[in-house]
């Protein structure tokens, strides 16, 4: 059975999904969040480290699981595929169908076919897993959320992160 | 809030069914009553979602976690839907509050539940208590984890 006992939240690895230079902050956050969407354009443009973690929930969010395998399969087969796909997810909630995927994967130049046996592939979800699970042992209890220095940040998440960039 | 060693009050409470469920249909479980203040309330779908999706291994250490809170069983039923969750959720909508009080989780200033976790045995002893800061602050589900380990030692 996965252990899902309090752990620290892991450190950022090679295998995570980082961008920016700065403090570094880690966030955990669900591709179908309509507050995570909202937030993501202000967050992505802090002069911070931002490692993004996968944190479906999928009962809630019905396309939450589909969205995140894509974003890994996108980097499967793209250096920049995860960001890309990443943001053009947030950049148009509106449209999260599998066709809508599918016209999003094209307009990067991924080949299809591999994108839909990649995204669906087991290597993808336990990726995906791996990411909540470790999400759900720090303690993390909605989205979006986010660490700073390995702790936590209760409250407005704009603003903690917003302090934390050097002025 | 209710100590760790008492014997969990008996009740018998509306499901998001609308049928009775009482303690004593937990015998022989381990049983997470999670109190929490509103259906609907951002903050407690939030952590209920969060509950859903480590519902399977919640069951794999052997426990079943139920919500409570003193909305009705119509609300419940909705709330349920709107999250897609599977859990059983009871109404302790009338004598408003009563079992929650019996369980020292009602905030009677506020009129419903502070966010509570209590883990009642197989044998219908309260071995873990948790009762939230705030009822804006959610206990992460690794505290039902470590409370489940805890208890099996």
């Amino acid at each position: 059975m996965a252990d899902l006992r309090s752990a620290a939240v892991p450190p950022i690895g090679p295998t995570d999904h980082v961008r920016g230079s700065g403090p570094e902050a880690i966030l955990y956050l669900d591709l179908a969040c309509p507050r995570c969407a909202a937030e993501w354009p202000m967050v992505k443009r802090l002069g911070l480290r931002l490692c993004v973690r996968h944190f479906p929930l999928a009962a809630k969010r019905p396309r939450s699981l589909a969205l995140h395998a894509a974003a890994e399969a996108a980097a499967l087969q793209r250096a920049d595929g995860f960001w890309a796909l990443w943001d053009s997810i947030y950049a148009d909630h509106g449209h999260l169908d599998d066709p809508h995927l599918w016209e999003r994967a094209r307009r990067l130049g991924l080949e299809l076919t591999r994108f839909d046996a990649d995204r669906r592939s087991e290597v993808v979800a336990a990726r995906v897993q791996a990411d909540f699970r470790g999400g759900i042992r720090a303690g993390v209890a909605g989205t979006p959320t986010a660490f700073i220095g390995g702790e936590r940040i209760a409250g407005d998440l704009l603003a903690s992160l917003e302090s934390e960039v050097p002025l | 809030m209710i100590e760790p060693g008492s014997e969990a009050p008996a009740f018998t409470l509306p499901d998001h069914r609308g049928e009775d469920v009482s303690l004593s249909s937990f015998r022989g479980r381990k049983l997470m009553l999670c109190f929490y203040p509103n259906d609907f309330s951002p903050v407690c779908g939030d952590q209920l979602s969060v509950y859903q999706e480590v519902r399977p291994q919640i069951a794999e250490a052997g426990a079943e976690l139920v919500g409570i809170s003193t909305d009705g069983s119509w609300a419940h039923n909705a709330f349920r839907k709107q999250l897609g969750l599977e859990m059983t959720l009871l109404s302790d909508f009338h004598p408003k509050g009563e079992v929650t009080r019996a369980y020292g989780a009602y905030i009677e200033e506020r009129g419903h539940p502070n966010r509570s976790l209590v883990l009642v045995d197989e044998q219908g002893i309260v071995r873990w208590v948790h009762e939230s800061p705030s009822p804006l602050e959610i206990p992460g589900a690794n505290l039902i984890f470590d409370a489940l380990d805890q208890v099996s030692q």
